[in-house]
C-alpha cells in the first residue's frame, strides 16, 4: 500500500543526451495512487519497461526523483524498496521446490522459520498452489511458474507495489484469462500496488483501474478504460485502443462545424483551433453509422466485416478509409452509402491533442 | 512430397563405412587379435589365449602390480587435476567481464594455453621448471626450495599437475563461462529482488544453470587427463623412478620399448574399457539425476 510519485522523471540510455529524440522517457510528473491496479500500456519501445524498471530500482533515472509514500528512492537499490517484479518469462529457482521457492526471499531477509511455514501456505493457498509445493518448480507448467514468481513477491509481508513486465506473454492463451483474473481478484483481497506493462490493450482494460498510454517515450492520457475509449486525449490513444481503432480524419473547424474535403460536418460545440496546428477530427467507429445512400456523406464500401455482435463496415469517405458501425437493420445493395456521426461524440484534435470546446475552455 | 524408395542409397554409406572400417574398426582388432597372442619378433605369432588378460589382472605378477600401480596414478592425477580446475574454472568464470572489450582480451588470453600443443607445453614447462635455467626451477631453487623434478616426486608431480592446470583450467573457464552467459538478466533481477545473497545467487542460479556444462567439462576433463601421455613424457619421462608413469607411457614402454605387443595389446584394451565404464556411469548418473529432477507433476 503505497502511492508512488515520479517527480520530473526523464531517462535516457546514453549519457548526455541533447535532443528529445535521446530520451527513452521524456520528463513528467506522473502520480500513483495507494492500491491502486495501473496498466502501462504502449507499443513495443515506448519506454514502459524502462519506466516499470526504474520503479523498481533496476534503472536509475538520469533525472527526477521516485517517491513512495513520499520518501525519496530513486538511488535505493531494488531489495529495499519493498517491490516485488514478475518478468515476462517466469523466473524461478531449478534446483529449489515449489515451497523452497515461495521462501527463498523469506530465507534471505532472515524471517524466522515457523513464520515462514505459515506465510508460504498461506501465499500458496491464494495461489492455488498448494498441492504442488513439494515438487521441483522446474516441471510445473508456464502459468504456474508465473504464479511462483507472483509468489515469491506476495510472500513478503511488507510488498506495497507488485510489477508486471508482460507476464502473459508464454502463457497458453487459455490460460491467460485464467491468470488474469486471478491477479484481480489477489489484487482486491490484498490491496497492493500493481503496476502491469503490456501492449496487449486488452489485458490493459481488463487488468487495469487506471491506464496509462505510453508513446514514444511519453505518457500520452492516464485514465479509466471507459476515459480512454470516450475521450482520448491522443490521437495515438484514439488509434491505439479499440478494434478498430478511432477513425482520424484531416479537417479545418469553424466555429460550431468541422470541414473534411469539403463536407460540412456539425459539431456539438464551437472550437477555436491554434492557428498553423494541423487539425484533426476524430470519432471512434462505434459512433458513426451506415445509412442508405443520400442521407449523410457520400462513401463507398470497401468490404463489411461481420464481427459476430455487430458489423463493421470498411468505406471510403473521398478516399478516405474509415471504419464505421452498420446498424443490424440496415440491408445496402451496391457498393454506395452514406455516413451519420454523433455529433457529441466527436473529438477535436490540433497536433495530435485533444481540444477542449471553445466555449469550456473560456 | 513423394520419396523414391531405393535400397540402393545404402552404396551412399560405404565411403564412410571404409573410412571408419580403415580408421577405427581395422586398427581395433588388430590389437584385439594381439592381445590373445605373442610374438618373438619376425611377424610370428603363438596363441596365447586370455593368458595377457589373467597376467594383467593378476597383481602379484610384474605386468599385474605395474599396471595397478599406473592405474592409482592416473586415477589420482585426473582426481587431483579435477578437484582444482572444476572450482578454479568457475571462480574464474565467475570473474570474468560480461561485456566490453575486456570480453574479447580475456577470451583470447584464455584462448591461447588451449591452443599449444600437447608436446611445446611439455617442453614450455620441462625449461620452466628447470633449476640451471627455468625461472622457476631456478627462482624456487634460490629461496631455498628444495625443488627438482628431476629427483624430486613431489616436485614431479606438482609440476604435472600445475601444467596440466596452466594447461586446461581454460577449457572450464569457457564452458562455465557459455553456461553463465546464457543466464536471462531477469534472474539476476529478481534474485536482488528477492534479497539474495551473492552466495545465495551462485546457489540458485548461477550453479544449477551451469550444471550441464559442468558435466561436459568434467567428461571432458576426466577423459583426457585419464588419457595423458605426452605431458608427463616431455617432462619426467614417466621418473623420478615410476612416479609419474602412467598407464599411457607404461604402454608404450611396453608396447615399443620390450616390444611386448600382446602384452600391450591386452593393456590398451583394459584401458579403454576402463575410460568407456568410467564416462558412462558419469553420464548416466548424471542424467539419471537430471531427468528425476525435472519430472513433471504426475
Amino acid at each position: 500500500m503505497t502511492s508512488i510519485i515520479l517527480e520530473n522523471l526523464a531517462h535516457a540510455y546514453r549519457p548526455n543526451p541533447s535532443s528529445p529524440a535521446d530520451y527513452a522517457l521524456k520528463q513528467a510528473t506522473q502520480i500513483w495512487e495507494s492500491g491502486g491496479a495501473y496498466a502501462l500500456l504502449g507499443p513495443s519501445g515506448c519506454g514502459k519497461t524502462t519506466l516499470l524498471n526504474i520503479i523498481s530500482g533496476l534503472v536509475i533515472p538520469s533525472q527526477g526523483r521516485v517517491l513512495f509514500d513520499g520518501k525519496d528512492v530513486t538511488h535505493l537499490p531494488t531489495e529495499q524498496r519493498n517491490i516485488a517484479q514478475v518478468f515476462q518469462f517466469p523466473v524461478i529457482y531449478d534446483t529449489m521446490t515449489v515451497r523452497e521457492n515461495l521462501a527463498f526471499p523469506l530465507r534471505n531477509r532472515r524471517v524466522p522459520e515457523p513464520q515462514i511455514t505459515a506465510r508460504v501456505a498461506e501465499i500458496a493457498a491464494l495461489l492455488d498452489l498448494t498441492a504442488d509445493l513439494d515438487y521441483k518448480a522446474k516441471g510445473l507448467t508456464a502459468d504456474s511458474k508465473q504464479k511462483i514468481s507472483l509468489g515469491r513477491g506476495l510472500v513478503r509481508p511488507d510488498v506495497a507495489a507488485i510489477l508486471f513486465d508482460e507476464p502473459l506473454t508464454v502463457i497458453d492463451p487459455h490460460l491467460k484469462w485464467e491468470l488474469r483474473s486471478k491477479l484481480k481478484e489477489i489484487h482486491r483481497k490484498l490491496d497492493v500496488t500493481m503496476i502491469y506493462v503490456t501492449h496487449d490493450q486488452t489485458e490493459a482494460l481488463t487488468f487495469a483501474d487506471k491506464v496509462v498510454v505510453m508513446s514514444d517515450g511519453e505518457v500520452v492520457q492516464t485514465g479509466t478504460p471507459e476515459e480512454l475509449f470516450e475521450r482520448p486525449a491522443h490521437t495515438f490513444v484514439g488509434h491505439f485502443i479499440g478494434s478498430p481503432g478511432m477513425n482520424i480524419l484531416p479537417c479545418t473547424v469553424s466555429g460550431t462545424n468541422a470541414i473534411v474535403d469539403g463536407h460540412t460536418i456539425a459539431l456539438d460545440a464551437a472550437y477555436t483551433p491554434p492557428a498553423g496546428a494541423r487539425i484533426e477530427l476524430g470519432i471512434r467507429p462505434d459512433f458513426v453509422h451506415l445509412a442508405p445512400h443520400g442521407t449523410g456523406l457520400p462513401v463507398t464500401i470497401e468490404r463489411i466485416d461481420d464481427l459476430g455482435r455487430h458489423r463493421i463496415a470498411r468505406v471510403l469517405l473521398d478516399g478516405r478509409k474509415m471504419a464505421v458501425t452498420v446498424p443490424d437493420s440496415l440491408s445496402i445493395s451496391g457498393d454506395q452509402a452514406s455516413i451519420t456521426m454523433l455529433a457529441h461524440r466527436i473529438g477535436i484534435f490540433a497536433d495530435g491533442h485533444r481540444l477542449n470546446p471553445a466555449a469550456k475552455e473560456a | 512430397m513423394e520419396k523414391p524408395f531405393n535400397n540402393r542409397a545404402w552404396f551412399m554409406v560405404l565411403p564412410v563405412f571404409i573410412i571408419v572400417a580403415f580408421s577405427a574398426i581395422l586398427p581395433l582388432m588388430t590389437v584385439v587379435n594381439y592381445s590373445v597372442q605373442d610374438t618373438f619378433g619376425n611377424n610370428q605369432f603363438f596363441w596365447n589365449g586370455i593368458g595377457w588378460f589373467k597376467e594383467l589382472l593378476d597383481l602379484s605378477s610384474e605386468l599385474g602390480g605395474r599396471f595397478i600401480d599406473a592405474m592409482f596414478r592416473n586415477f589420482l592425477f585426473s582426481f587431483l587435476i579435477l578437484l582444482i580446475e572444476i572450482p578454479l574454472g568457475i571462480a574464474v568464470a565467475l570473474a570474468m567481464p560480461r561485456q566490453g572489450w575486456a570480453v574479447s582480451v580475456s577470451l583470447v588470453l584464455l584462448a591461447l594455453p588451449l591452443l599449444i600443443p600437447w608436446n611445446v607445453v611439455g617442453t614450455i614447462w620441462q625449461v620452466f621448471g628447470r633449476t640451471d635455467i627455468g625461472l622457476l626451477g631456478w627462482g624456487l631453487t634460490s629461496l631455498g626450495i628444495d625443488y627438482n623434478y628431476v629427483s624430486g616426486v613431489l616436485a614431479a608431480w606438482i609440476t604435472i599437475i600445475i601444467m596440466d592446470v596452466w594447461h586446461w583450467t581454460s577449457l572450464v573457464v569457457l564452458l562455465c563461462y557459455a553456461g553463465l552467459r546464457s543466464i536471462p538478466d531477469a534472474f539476476y533481477q529478481a534474485a536482488r529482488i528477492d534479497g539474495a545473497s551473492r552466495w545465495a545467487i551462485f546457489c540458485a542460479i548461477q550453479l544449477p544453470k551451469m550444471s550441464r556444462v559442468l558435466v561436459i567439462a568434467v567428461l571432458l576433463r576426466f577423459m583426457d587427463s585419464f588419457m595423458i601421455y605426452t605431458e608427463p613424457f616431455v617432462v619426467t619421462g614417466g621418473g623420478p623412478g615410476n612416479a609419474t608413469t602412467f598407464i599411457s607411457i607404461d604402454l608404450v614402454k611396453i608396447a615399443l620399448g620390450q616390444f611386448d605387443l600382446g602384452k600391450a595389446a591386452a593393456l590398451s584394451l583394459v584401458y579403454n574399457l576402463i575410460i568407456l565404464t568410467v564416462c558412462w556411469v558419469f553420464y548416466t548418473v548424471m542424467t539419471h539425476y537430471e531427468s528425476k529432477d525435472g519430472r513433471a507433476r504426475p
